[in-house]
């Protein structure tokens, strides 16, 4: 990128390396949020509607992870992933992989966190009729998570507001390499520090425009959900 | 091959229940055999509920027991109920069918025709694809009825199922009762209203402050009552 280019010329003429850094920040905050969905939806069901021995444990636990600090989090998979480390061999660090790793690891939390919540509420709600519709356990996780589905989203929206606005553990484990694992974030604190104003402030518009369409998107689908399934 | 399992009789003996100190249900002993509906009757609070969901099975008794067909600790395969404030599934009306199909085992490949079946029986035709909490309280309380029946059940449980009903959709929900009644189902319901009990009853038990006062053929109740308190009860007075 020229250094004494606007931010909005950058926009206007499409050049490919904004473009690309756009896109890869897209792809990581998405895969994490789609795998912290996959991992948190489910445990946050499991935990809202099984009991046993130290349940309340691990509700404190989730609660307290989704305050997890990014930097952390990216030191502990930088640790994982380093050449020496137990998973040095799969030779992800510095990669768009290991900055999803990250990412999925802080944004799991925070679902399991609101999932458990919307569904223990949706739990007391509908508790006596599956008991009497004789409902299997598993059957109860999947109708409740089917039935809190548009509350979900709200879950999956906090998720992606923490992935897309984390800088401290992809600056740690992607490296902010030009062209490769340069996202969004990464590049408005590198570009920042270098003085180079105007793209920081560039880059800084897009993001939250990206961040208000992603939520305005899914309102709307909660809205026309709502009016259909009540 | 094993023999046809019964959930019938359903006896209850000596039961009771206490809920914070407070004995809800008192040493009431009961036998629901197969054949014409039982009413329970009685004011608001004389446990109408509550010995409904012990008859159901969802809540243990605090003393004494609950058999179904002679054996204790029996899922709900063939019992169902309606509730008197239903929930509603965040589906479609038939959605809501399917998916108490599903739980009762019903295969996939014919959840689709037994919904179209069940919402016919409930007078709900048509409203499929509706969303079930956009459908008026008398059409909820029939997509309920549609669900409790989609496991076939042996016995069915309704709870006040036409309190705060207007007289056309108490007479919808009345018609679907006796068309259940017609198919070999056993109906235990409460109500307090005493019309109803007449019109359904085969069988009167009456409740008051959590024991049972009066029990027998509804002619008989109805006509020549044994107590005091459902001499009263039928003549209309207030029993508090």
């Amino acid at each position: 990128m020229p250094n004494n280019v606007s931010a909005l010329q950058l926009l206007l003429t499409a050049d490919p390396t904004l473009l690309a850094i756009i896109r890869l920040s897209l792809l990581v905050s998405f895969a994490a949020v789609i795998l912290g969905g996959l991992i948190g939806v489910p445990l946050g069901a499991g935990v809202a509607l099984t009991r046993f021995a130290g349940r309340e444990v691990v509700i404190v636990v989730l609660n307290a992870l989704m305050g997890l600090p990014p930097v952390v989090v990216g030191l502990a998979v930088y640790l994982l992933l380093s050449r020496s480390g137990p998973l040095g061999s799969w030779g992800l660090l510095f990669t768009p992989q290991a900055m999803i790793i990250a990412q999925t690891i802080l944004v799991a939390p925070i679902i399991a966190a609101l999932t458990r919540q919307t569904i223990e509420d949706l739990w007391t709600e509908y508790r006596d009729e599956l008991a009497a519709m004789d409902v299997g356990p598993l059957a109860r996780i999947a109708t409740l998570i089917w039935d809190g589905r548009f509350s979900l989203v709200t879950a999956l929206l906090a998720g992606f507001g923490r992935a897309a606005a984390e800088v401290g553990a992809i600056l740690i484990v992607g490296g902010n390499i030009d062209g490769f694992t340069r996202t969004m974030t990464t590049a408005i604190a590198l570009e920042t520090s270098k003085g180079d104003l105007p793209l920081a402030i560039g880059l800084g518009v897009v993001l939250v425009a990206i961040v208000i369409l992603v939520n305005a998107a899914a309102w709307g689908l909660r809205r026309a959900g709502e009016r259909f399934a009540g | 091959m094993r023999a046809p399992v019964t959930d019938l009789p359903i006896v209850l003996e000596d039961v009771s229940f206490v809920a914070g100190g407070v004995t809800i249900v008192e040493r009431i002993s009961l036998v629901l055999a197969a054949g014409s509906p039982t009413v329970l009757i009685g004011p608001n609070g004389a446990g109408k509920t509550t010995l409904l969901r012990l008859i159901m099975g969802l809540v243990p008794p605090t003393h004494g027991r609950v058999t179904w067909g002679g054996r204790e600790d029996v899922a709900p395969t063939h019992r169902a109920m309606v509730f008197q404030r239903p929930t509603m599934l965040r589906r479609s009306a038939g959605g809501n069918i399917r998916h108490a199909l599903a739980a009762a085992g019903v295969p996939r490949a014919k959840r689709k025709a037994r919904a179209g079946e069940l919402c016919a029986l409930v007078g709900l035709d048509g409203l499929s694809d509706r969303p079930a909490r956009k459908l008026s309280g008398g059409e909820q309380h029939r997509l309920a009825l549609a669900r409790a029946l989609a496991k076939e059940p042996q016995v069915l449980l309704l709870d006040e199922p036409t309190a705060s009903l207007d007289p056309a959709a108490t007479k919808a929900i009345e018609d679907v009762i006796r068309a259940v009644v017609a198919r070999g189902i056993k109906v235990v319901m409460s109500t307090h209203d005493l019309h109803e009990a007449k019109r359904l009853a085969g069988e009167i038990v009456l409740l008051h402050r959590g024991r049972v006062i009066e029990s027998g053929p509804a002619d008989a109740f109805f006509c020549a009552p044994r107590s005091e308190d459902a001499r009263r009860f039928i003549t209309g007075e207030l029993l508090v």
